[in-house]
This record gives C-alpha cells, sequence and structure tokens, in this order.
C-alpha cells in the first residue's frame, strides 16, 4: 500500500524499539552527547565512492522518482546554483559523516528544552525542540535539515522532522520531495549510537524507506575533524555556458541508465527499483528470471 | 468548437471568476502573518500571498488578496503597525491578487498625494496603488466600455518602462517588470535592505506555472523571468536563506526551491519542445505525460492541472501558436 510500510515490517521495527526500550532503566533518557564517528560497515559504496547512475537497488521509489532519476544528468551538478547545495536531512545521514549531540537547557529549570547536532557532513546544525512546540504551518520556509521536534520514549529519542527541502533518496538522481516527514530513532548502546530513520516521502515513495546508521564514540575528536565550511563560493566550471542551461536527458534517451545492470551483470528489471525489491522474496523473481 | 478553445475559455472564465486555481488559499482561513525576514512579512490565507513592508512611514502591501478577504487582510495589517497603508504594489492583474486594492487602498493614506496619484478614484487620501502600465490595460478599459474591475481598484501610478524604483521606510524598491512571463503586466518587487523579493506569479511552490496566453504570458517569459530571478537572488551560508522569496502562491522560498522550479520549468519545456519537432499532436504531448514526476508536487492545484500547463507550454511553443488545433 502507498505510502505505508508492510505490517511486518512495521511491526518488527516496533519490537525492535520495544525491546530496546524495555531494557533501559525506567528513568529513560540517556545521555547521547558526544562526538560520534559513522560506521561503513553498511551500503559502504554507495556511502563512500557514491552510487552508480541507474543503481535503484533496494528503495522503495515510485514510477514518478525513476523517470525523475532517468531524465537526471549528473552535468546539473556543474551548475553554479546547485554546487554548494547540502544534503538534505534522509540522505545526510549516510554521507561520511560525523556527529556532535549536545543538549540545550532551561536555565532557570535545567530542563533539556532542546537537542543540538553538528554534522560534519556540510557544516549542518539541527536543532531538535524537545519542549513541545508545534511545528510551523505549511507556508513557512523549507531547510535542509527541516523543522524537528522530538520525545524522550524510555531512553530512545523519538524525533519528527517536517519542512525539509528537496533532496534525494540516492544521489545519482533519485529525489526527495519537499512533502517527506523523517521520523527518527536515536538510541545508545554502550559506545555505540543506533540512528533509525523512517523517511515517508507521499511524492517519489511507494513505501516508507528505512534505514539503520551506526556510530561509534569519540574521545580524541580534534577540530580538524570537522568539516570548516562557512562560505561556499560557486565556480563557474564550463564557461561560455548559457547561463539558463539545465542538463538533463530526455525521457528514454539516457544512454548511461543500463550500464550498472550490465556491468554487475544484474536483470536491468531489479536495478529499477520500487518496493517489491525491498524484500526477500524478490530474490526467487529474478533468480527465475535469469535462469 | 475545438476542445482546446474550450480549455482556453475555461481558463479565461476561471481567471475572471476571481483567480481561484493555481493553490489559492481558501476563503475561510485566517489571515495569518509570518515575518519573512527584515522589514517584510507576508500576510498567507486570503487567496493569492501578500508582502508587508512595515517601517515608520506606514506599510506598503504588494498585492491585496482576494476582495472578499479585505477586511482580514486590513486587520492582519494593523496586527502589525497601527500605521495607514501608504502603498500598494501589484504584481499582476489576477482578481486573488488585486481583488483587496479598493477596500484596501481606501484604508490608507498616500504620504504625499500627487496628481498622478488620485486619478484612480478621485480621493486624494487613498494609498497609492502601483502597477506596470500594462497591468491597468487589463484592468481598465477604453472609454464607453465596461472595465473588467472597479476604478477605484485601478492602479494610480504606472511605469512604462523596465523598473520603477523608490526608497520608503529605509530601503529601496525596486518593481522591475517582467514581460510576457505569467501575463505581460507581471512585475517583481525586490526590497533591498531587507533582501526579500515578492514575485507574484512568476513563482509558486503549489502549482504549475500559469501560462496566460490570453493575457500576454508566454513559457519563454516566465522561464526568463525565473532566470532573471536566479541571478537576482544569492544565497546564505551553507546555501539556505540569503534572498527571501514570497511566491505569488505556497510557502516563503529561497534560491534553492527557485532552482528546482526552474530546473522543472525548462526540463518540461525542453520535453514538449523535443515533442513539436517530431511532430506530435498536443493530444499525443498530453498522452506522453512530460510532466508526469512533478504532478504529485505540482498537479494539484486546482483549475490549473498538469494537462492545461502542457497545453500551454504546447501552444506556447507550437509555431501556429494560440491557433494550434488538435
Amino acid at each position: 500500500m502507498r505510502g505505508h510500510m508492510r505490517s511486518v515490517e512495521r511491526a518488527g521495527l516496533t519490537c525492535l524499539l520495544a525491546l530496546v526500550v524495555a531494557a533501559a532503566p525506567a528513568s529513560a533518557q540517556v545521555l547521547i552527547s558526544g562526538d560520534w564517528v559513522g560506521l561503513f560497515h553498511e551500503d559502504q559504496p554507495e556511502r563512500a565512492p557514491g552510487p552508480e547512475v541507474g543503481d535503484y537497488l533496494g528503495l522503495p521509489i515510485n514510477a514518478a522518482a525513476r523517470q525523475y532519476a532517468d531524465s537526471w544528468d549528473a552535468s546539473r551538478l556543474t551548475l553554479p546554483e546547485h554546487q554548494c547545495r547540502a544534503h538534505a536531512v534522509p540522505y545526510i545521514n549516510r554521507g561520511p559523516i560525523r556527529l556532535r549531540i549536545w543538549e540545550e537547557k532551561d536555565p532557570l529549570t535545567q530542563a533539556t528544552t532542546a537537542m543540538r547536532i553538528f554534522l560534519s557532513t556540510y557544516a549542518q546544525d539541527r536543532t531538535i525542540y524537545l519542549d513541545g512546540r508545534p511545528h510551523p504551518p505549511e507556508y513557512a520556509p523549507h531547510t535542509w535539515q527541516g523543522f524537528s521536534t522530538g520525545a524522550w520514549n524510555g531512553s530512545v529519542l523519538t524525533v519528527t522532522t517536517t519542512h525539509i527541502k528537496r533532496g534525494w533518496h540516492r544521489r545519482n538522481g533519485l529525489p526527495q520531495s519537499e512533502q517527506t516527514v523523517l521520523t527518527e530513532h536515536f538510541y545508545r548502546h554502550g559506545n555505540y549510537l543506533t540512528h533509525v530513520t523512517i523517511t515517508d516521502d507521499p511524492v517519489f515513495l511507494e513505501e516508507p524507506l528505512v534505514k539503520t546508521t551506526n556510530h561509534i564514540l569519540d574521545l580524541n575528536t580534534q577540530p580538524a575533524n570537522y568539516q570548516g565550511w562557512l562560505v561556499c563560493q560557486a565556480d563557474d566550471e564550463v564557461p561560455g555556458r548559457d547561463p539558463a542551461w539545465v542538463p538533463h536527458h530526455l525521457p528514454g534517451q539516457n544512454p548511461f541508465i543500463a550500464d550498472f545492470a550490465k556491468r554487475h551483470g544484474l536483470p536491468f528489471e531489479a536495478t529499477r527499483g520500487g518496493a517489491a525489491t525491498m524484500y526477500p522474496e524478490y530474490l526467487k523473481k529474478v533468480v527465475g528470471a535469469t535462469r | 468548437m475545438t476542445r482546446g478553445v474550450v480549455g482556453i475559455l475555461g481558463l479565461v472564465v476561471a481567471l475572471a471568476a476571481g483567480g481561484e486555481r493555481a493553490g489559492a488559499q481558501g476563503s475561510t482561513a485566517a489571515v495569518e502573518a509570518r515575518r519573512v525576514q527584515g522589514n517584510v512579512y507576508l500576510l498567507h490565507g486570503a487567496g493569492a500571498n501578500i508582502a508587508v513592508q512595515v517601517g515608520d512611514l506606514g506599510p506598503v502591501l504588494v498585492d491585496t488578496g482576494m476582495a472578499e478577504r479585505a477586511d482580514d487582510v486590513l486587520a492582519a495589517v494593523r496586527g502589525l503597525t497601527p500605521k495607514p497603508i501608504r502603498y500598494i504594489i501589484n504584481t499582476h492583474a489576477d482578481a486573488d491578487h488585486i481583488g483587496g486594492n479598493e477596500r484596501l487602498a481606501q484604508s490608507g493614506t498616500a504620504l504625499q498625494p500627487r496628481g498622478v496619484a488620485t486619478v484612480g478614484a478621485g480621493q486624494g487620501l487613498r494609498a497609492e496603488i502601483i502597477a506596470h502600465e500594462l497591468l491597468l490595460n487589463r484592468v481598465s478599459a477604453p472609454a464607453g466600455e465596461r472595465a473588467p474591475t472597479p476604478i477605484a481598484a485601478w492602479p494610480t501610478s504606472t511605469f512604462s518602462g523596465r523598473e520603477k524604483d523608490f526608497f520608503f521606510n529605509n530601503e529601496g524598491i525596486q518593481v522591475i517588470h517582467q514581460p510576457a512571463a505569467h501575463t505581460d503586466g507581471d512585475s517583481i518587487v525586490y526590497f533591498r535592505r531587507s533582501d526579500v523579493v515578492a514575485v507574484g506569479d512568476v513563482y509558486g511552490t503549489t502549482s504549475y506555472p500559469v501560462i496566460d496566453a490570453e493575457r500576454g504570458g508566454s513559457i519563454q517569459g516566465m522561464l526568463s523571468s525565473l532566470n532573471f530571478l536566479l541571478a537576482l537572488v544569492i544565497s546564505g551560508e551553507k546555501t539556505e536563506g540569503g534572498t527571501m522569496i514570497v511566491p505569488g502562491h505556497g510557502r516563503i522560498s529561497d534560491e534553492a526551491d527557485l532552482v528546482e522550479y526552474r530546473d522543472m520549468v525548462t526540463i518540461v519545456r525542453d520535453r514538449i519542445q523535443d515533442m513539436i519537432g517530431k511532430g506530435m499532436t498536443l493530444e499525443q504531448v498530453t498522452a506522453a505525460r512530460p510532466t508526469m514526476e512533478y504532478d504529485g508536487l505540482y498537479g494539484a492545484a486546482p483549475g490549473w492541472t498538469a494537462a492545461q500547463f502542457v497545453e500551454a507550454v504546447y501552444r506556447s511553443l507550437h509555431p501556429a501558436g494560440l491557433s494550434q488545433r488538435r
């Protein structure tokens, strides 16, 4: 069903979180402040070198997202107005990332009013309000990291983010819409921080996209470990180009779209993504098709 | 009568009926004020978006919303400042943008009434209404003919060139004509110190651009205007914020949002141009769904569907122009 995770998946995630919550003391709320470094044992090829064009594997994208990505031309990133763009919050956490997390306190009551996160990638700042404030109206501006509110559920910090700018579900042109709502769960176990993201995108996803990312506590962080970035200056990478030109492929005319399937010996259909390709039973279909 | 002509007449009727389209907010919603930045606020909920510059000399409004919401708009302005409205600047002639002209102008007072400022209503104490001359042509009529809007709603101060500048409330204000975009009388309004630009229906976040060919709009003019805006605005730190944009409809935006919109319009234009070059008819182009991946973002606006946008682009690009039949 569009817009809804399969019930079994939702139930599984709920059980996982329930176990984590149950394992924590009733007093709940744990300290997640500190410097955290991403672990790259998951999806490393996508996260470091970057995804290949036409690799839509394992993402619950719909036909609109597929056409958007098929039309996308990496040369778009050479346009001055595209060069300095940050990753939006549903995607940025899978980058080569460091997190610094700290608490904002009410000076009088010493209650935690917000969690702050500084992300090394693109030097992004996040504020997660814990004071019960509402989200702004739809006509408020959208930002790369959106507007976040959170609450502690036992030892798990659950965060809801809206007002997110257009970004990617995968940085090979698969789009993430401004209507996206991101739900996150942060939970700490020892010196590890597990970050669960559930991305609901009614425009470009058939089902929510669920990811987990692990981080390890870094007690020896140096200032140089973080990216200092206050000003990004776009350059004229292709002199003489018409400033109104937008690189893209006309429908059906992207010559690179099948390269990923050929290079890895995959059925082309499987590389096209979609909710069905996320589940184990799809493997039987693929194996059957290739015999 | 062809279906294409029916479609155009439908648009004309929709425009005449009050511009209740392209993401216009419902008439029962509260008119809410939100600070954009500097001295400029957004009023939301009166039809089209309204930008308000607030200062010691009195407020300046960019557009006035629908006529039936004028009192709510006035109340919202009063919530920002007790001073009388001094200027109204119109971005174009749609009724959801100029409907409140008469009521709001009458509520205000021109700071320094000039002869030209009093022509419209014959009352020297009204706020001045500024617009491009082509907008005045759209809302007025030659002597002896019935005008589509009451005279008290007409601009009282027009310009015919590329730009009109003035300095008010301690900042420069540029009113810059955008020829042949949504209509032929479009203007954008740039508040230089606040670094906010109100752009009317040249850009919006809730619909495809409305190309009103009957009133001089075109896809090429729309793209020229979007690219002009891109050159005007500057991103803030980390490519967000900076110059803020008040669209005709939808959310407050910045350059990153505008880029996505410009890219979308360019891509759709290129696709339809390619299809025309292959000799495809309007029916074939529509069936090919050249906007498909964007329909979830822009295709649900009341009164301006994806198919209407495709038809408008097709007719704007086709050598046969408006007379092109299916």
